[in-house]
């Protein structure tokens, strides 16, 4: 019964994921015939400049929507788990910008951070108005910002989620000791929370190479190359510059950083389990 | 019999209320925790407001008028040019990827979950098991390049079918890990007696386990009907007629095309996102519900 489903994810997962190794070493324009090409795309792949600059704003993107969303959504979701009422009404709104697709929020922070007619020019506010996408630091934090926008109430649900599954008698036994609200955030609802916050930060990390919808649309990785992430490098040079080659090769680096991360975090996770089990 | 198990006893769910009543006391003043809630509520209700507002303006009056101000004279000229364009195209277009991708994705996934738990000591199985689970770690847009070829090959390229095969298969392992740790969490007596009554594994599948699941079935459901709706790389790369664009590619080049008309194109965002929020709104329960307990697990 398992086969319909592992046929169609090797001839569409497992064969994709090979061939792209294949064809690292293949020269190919995306039309015509494929020719065995040796090391020729590695060799230009990871002498382009292009290369380091792409991890790095990979990199910078995943670190930085990391670090924004994390504390935001714990205690948004901290917040969330304590209020019955609130969170009913907050959670369906809060859920919204989920809803939309990567494109429309895209579309739509274009026109509303426009220079010349979005909402800084229109509401006369000169901090507003600026050329958010045409400056390279300025474009990167819309990138954050806009991923921030989209994702950190879902976050804040996961944390929600968790911080209800504490139980109250930790607290109680906690404030009978004479820990403080911020001392018992701390000490309980912190480490308590240590598998919330690995799931949440896998999906965060992993999901943070897959913005290429979002940045392809908001700047297309510009101004320059200022926002050309990993994925959109691949795309670009796959689909624009028609260089399948040199694009295989950059996929090839994609997929090995989405492992290692997923391993790294992994890690994290294996030690952090013993010791809850010491704990307990 | 289903029934009789699973219904809960309003005993065990009793203490469980009162601990949480003395979690949200120990809780209450949490002021930073608070604004930093509702700044975010105003965060996200801003730009959404100013979607709506602005798609009802004319686009001399989007110019001039204070941009949250509501519009003097509302008009649906933006929707009726979105509408005559090609947009009902792309909207079946969107419905038909989206069923043809979601549909037979969550059935396979569920009788591929059934069996991993079912024969948990196969060798096979467990390694298809580790194979999905693979394919959790693993960027998937990296594959698009060889995707591309596979579908060219098959004479595929610029079909809706070349955005449903693919769609289909990266769901899956999502898919499969959430479901396969619902199907464990039907109780192994039921299956025992069904087996005495002489039922079938495929007969279990169908009659015990998929009435037993079906709440997470619906949230996977709904979670793959969402990310492929929402999809934007593979109809790009797997499709280039303007009669084959599903809902986001058809919003990209419509933003291309009238890109001065900022209300025509807000517009076009609203309309591509109501029949979801419409959804949304009949299946929120199940989606906040099962989406926030699968991940908190």
């Amino acid at each position: 019964m398992a086969l319909p489903a592992l046929g169609m994810f090797i001839v569409f997962g497992v064969v994709p994921l090979l061939g792209v190794l294949a064809l690292s070493f293949a020269q190919w324009d995306g039309l015509g015939s494929i020719h065995v090409a040796g090391l020729s795309n590695w060799r230009s792949v990871l002498s382009d400049p292009g290369l380091p600059h792409a991890l790095w704003v990979t990199f910078l993107v995943m670190f930085l929507s990391w670090a924004v969303q994390t504390p935001l959504a714990l205690l948004i979701g901290v917040f969330l788990a304590g209020h019955q009422r609130y969170r009913a009404v907050l959670a369906v709104i809060y859920f919204v910008p989920l809803l939309l697709s990567s494109a429309a929020i895209a579309i739509t922070y274009k026109a509303l951070l426009d220079p010349n007619f979005g909402l800084g020019p229109g509401l006369h506010l000169g901090i507003l108005t600026q050329d958010w996408l045409g400056k390279p630091v300025l474009a990167l934090g819309v990138v954050i910002f806009v991923v921030s926008w989209q994702f950190v109430p879902f976050h804040a649900l996961i944390y929600q989620g968790g911080v209800m599954q504490i139980p109250a008698s930790m607290y109680e036994a906690a404030a009978i000791d004479g820990a403080g609200r911020v001392r018992q955030f701390f000490s309980i609802t912190l480490p308590q929370l240590k598998y919330t916050i690995i799931t949440s930060s896998t999906l965060m990390v992993v999901g943070s190479l897959t913005f290429f919808d979002l940045i392809f649309v908001l700047t297309a990785g510009g101004p320059g190359d200022a926002t050309r992430v990993l994925a959109l490098d691949m795309y670009k040079r796959g689909f624009q510059a028609n260089l399948m080659g040199p694009a295989s090769a950059i996929a090839v680096i994609l997929v090995l950083v989405g492992l290692g991360l997923a391993l790294l975090l992994r890690r994290i996770g294996g030690s952090t389990s013993d010791s809850q089990l010491e704990g307990a | 019999m289903a029934t009789t198990v699973h219904t809960p006893s309003p005993a065990t769910t009793a203490p469980h209320q009162k601990e949480h009543a003395a979690l949200r006391r120990l809780l209450r003043v949490n002021w930073l925790g608070g604004a930093a809630s509702w700044i975010w509520l105003a965060l996200v209700i801003v730009p959404l407001y100013w979607i709506v507002v602005t798609s009802f303006k004319q686009q001399s009056a989007y110019f001039t008028n204070n941009p949250f101000a509501p519009p003097t004279a509302p008009t649906l000229d933006n929707y009726r040019l979105v509408i005559e364009s090609d947009f009902p195209r792309y909207f079946l277009n969107s419905v038909v990827v989206a069923l043809g991708t979601t549909v037979p994705a969550v059935l396979i996934a569920f009788m591929a979950s059934y069996a991993i738990v079912r024969g948990s000591g196969s060798r096979f199985l467990g390694g298809v098991s580790g194979l999905f689970l693979m394919g959790l770690a693993i960027p998937l847009q990296a594959t698009v390049i060889p995707v591309y070829l596979i579908i060219i090959r098959m004479g595929l390229y610029d079909s809706l079918l070349a955005i449903i095969l693919p769609s289909i298969a990266f769901a899956i392992p999502l898919s499969v890990l959430v479901l396969s740790n619902f199907v464990r969490d039907v109780p192994k007596e039921l299956f025992e007696s069904m087996r005495v009554d002489g039922a079938s594994e495929w007969g279990m599948l169908w009659r015990l386990a998929f009435p037993l699941t079906r709440p997470a079935l619906v949230t996977v459901s709904i979670f793959n009907g969402l990310t492929v709706w929402n999809g934007f790389l593979l109809p790009l790369i797997l499709t280039q007629s303007p009669d084959k664009r599903t809902l986001p590619l058809g919003l990209w080049t419509f933003q291309g095309q009238y890109s001065v008309n900022v209300p025509a194109v807000l517009a076009s965002v609203v309309l591509t996102t109501l029949p979801i929020l419409v959804l949304y709104a009949i299946g929120r329960r199940q989606l906040l519900g099962g989406l926030t307990a699968g991940f908190s697990k």
